[in-house]
């Protein structure tokens, strides 16, 4: 485990209320918009998107090298949405950050529309790799950090995992490869909100000790709250630093963050509210958009 | 007439794509522990620095592909048609068909010339699995020469590509000077009016051989060389059922989802014929010597000329 010494925070780009603020403003659109496009579709995934909301934010606000207005930018840094389901805030990040219109966003799994129920980098302007099905964009990510080390190119390759996801075989393979061609323009964060379908993760799939286990396979580990940022500036931060291994991120959550009905209830992993129970939690968050000074 | 070679397609596989990598700097190879076996071994020879072993997880290596083709590279990535197309089906349908990433996914040691290693290790079930997902090219090559063209028209394409890869070495067919691998073209090898076969892979050299026995008892066959079952080449297979009637097809293959469901689908709808299919029964192979199994499946000339009659009522 790596902690962080005093000697370090002084290498980061401290962030002031002020910048933190905006964070929280744009997570709390972000969880708005999600919430939409899900009661609009009458499915979708959440729990997962609110719990990965802040993450997301941090990453395409403060950290990503990218450019809304040339998604493609060949040296830009990527983000592989390895958990697919809950991309409904990550698509919101993204039209917030300009690379399509938030006229987009109630359209969610509509027919015809440039959301789909799970990322399609064919249709989505900002989104790197197509995913969905669970293991398979931690593989990818890697690939593409391999890539960046052929043409000794100096992006970076962020990619975010559930941890129920971590069940599946193909993470672990993932993981050592990453480790063994010295992937350390690879960061892997791990949304650990402790629930998945049909339980809760230490029920259903055994994941702990998730950090000795990322250890022993060869990765720097960071442990950060995924809802304070922080918590998140110095984990990513801390990550970047680190040289001739490949860094993961255990992001603490809570699943349905923002909205006090979903929070830590599995029954909210892919599930849309109804009429009543949507007005409940639109204003539950539009109130914590008006208590931190934001507006629609 | 262009020397005639014996060699396994594997070999020219990996002959293929060095050369290609001489000028294609984009050209990157990953194998899963078969490197030896695949022949990506003779790249990785020649380029260390763009061949990358992903050990045992045939699941991570496509998905790697899929990454680094996502940032502009060509990857070949290869294993045993079993594994590469059984174990990392959904990788390659998912991670790469549905994003039409550019990669190209090799298999070898199909069917069951793969001989001794029994059941587990010969592939049947490839070109169904392979034909089924969008955006999928399938290519399978039944020579030397047809797999140069093959990987050379594969770096051409962009999108994803399966080719086929055999373990026996086998006698070229495509020895003539003017030979051309056109993508989706079928090759008409020997002209006939009584009845088309139409082979693919290494079955294709035993067809031929087949048809010229057949020739001295009567019977005019014309032969039809399938290498891209997907797209397949539906004018050269509408034209052979409305000239000769009747059509048989041969593969090292399920007769479930390969080349014969691919010519079905093809003329069906526009010059239904009847049509037999001929190769692996539904059924799983076992252990032997790669060339007593292929005669014992019934997919050497003897074995082709056989059912070529039997179809014919003669």
């Amino acid at each position: 485990m790596c902690g962080i010494v005093n000697s370090d925070k002084e290498m980061f780009n401290i962030m002031n209320s002020t910048e933190i603020n905006e964070l929280q403003i744009t997570a709390c659109k972000a969880r708005l918009y999600a919430l939409e496009g899900i009661f609009n579709a009458k499915s979708g995934h959440p729990g997962g998107s609110f719990s990965a909301a802040d993450i997301y934010t941090y990453l395409y606000e403060k950290e990503l090298n990218v450019d809304p207005s040339d998604p493609h930018k060949a040296d830009r840094d990527r983000f592989v949405l390895s958990k697919g389901h809950c991309c409904p805030s990550l698509y919101a990040v993204l039209a917030l950050k300009g690379f399509f219109p938030v006229e987009e966003l109630p359209k969610l799994r509509k027919v015809g529309a440039m959301l789909q129920g799970h990322p399609d980098m064919k249709s989505t302007p900002g989104i790197d790799m197509s995913s969905g099905s669970l293991g398979q964009g931690i593989s990818a990510a890697c690939g593409m950090a391999l890539a960046g080390k052929i043409d000794n190119k100096d992006y970076r390759v962020y990619t975010l995992l559930g941890d129920g996801e971590c069940e599946e075989g193909q993470v672990w393979e993932a993981l050592m490869f990453a480790a063994h061609k010295n992937l350390d323009n690879l960061c892997v964060i791990i949304d650990c909100n402790g629930l998945q379908i049909d339980g809760t993760v230490a029920e259903v799939g055994g994941l702990e000790p998730l950090d000795k286990k990322l250890e022993a396979f060869g990765f720097e580990v960071f442990k950060m709250d995924g809802h304070d940022f922080s918590s998140i500036e110095e984990a990513v931060s801390s990550a970047k630093k680190v040289s001739g291994k490949p860094q993961a991120i255990i992001a603490k959550t809570v699943k349905g963050r923002g909205v006090s009905y979903m929070e830590n209830q599995v029954n909210w992993h892919g599930a849309a509210p109804n009429a009543e129970l949507y007005e409940v939690g639109r204003k539950e968050l539009l109130e914590s958009l008006a208590e931190l000074g934001g507006t629609l | 007439m262009a020397e005639m070679v014996v060699k396994a397609t594997r070999e020219s596989f990996g002959e293929a794509l060095c050369e290609l990598a001489k000028t294609n700097k984009d050209i990157v190879v990953l194998d899963a522990d078969l490197a030896a076996a695949t022949k990506t071994s003779i790249f990785q020879k020649a380029f260390p620095e763009r061949f990358f072993d992903c050990g045992i997880a045939e699941g991570n290596m496509i998905g790697v592909a899929a990454g680094l083709a996502a940032c502009g590279k060509i990857p070949f990535a290869a294993s045993f048609a079993m594994f590469a197309t059984g174990r990392a089906f959904e990788q390659i349908r998912n991670s790469v068909a549905y994003p039409q990433l550019n990669v190209k996914i090799a298999g070898s040691h199909a069917g069951i010339s793969t001989g001794e290693d029994g059941a587990t290790h010969q592939c049947i079930e490839d070109i169904a699995l392979m034909r089924a997902i969008p955006n999928m090219t399938v290519i399978n090559p039944a020579d030397h020469y047809e797999m140069l063209g093959a990987v050379k028209a594969a770096v051409e394409l962009e999108g994803p590509v399966y080719i086929r890869l055999g373990r026996l070495a086998i006698e070229s067919v495509n020895n003539n000077d003017d030979y051309k691998f056109e993508l989706g073209k079928g090759i008409t090898l020997r002209d006939g009016k009584d009845v088309t076969i139409v082979a693919t892979g290494l079955v294709v050299r035993e067809a031929v051989l087949a048809a010229e026995e057949l020739a001295k008892e009567g019977i005019d066959a014309r032969v039809i060389n399938i290498h891209t079952i997907k797209p397949i080449d539906e004018e050269i297979l509408i034209k052979a059922a409305k000239e000769t009637g009747k059509i048989i097809t041969f593969e090292e293959h399920n007769v479930i989802g390969g080349l014969g469901d691919a010519v079905l689908s093809a003329i069906s709808e526009k010059c239904p014929v009847p049509v037999k299919k001929c190769g692996v029964y539904d059924r799983f192979g076992y252990s032997g010597p790669a060339k007593e199994l292929l005669e014992i499946f019934g997919l050497t000339a003897p074995g082709v000329a056989r059912e070529v009659k039997a179809f014919l009522g003669k």
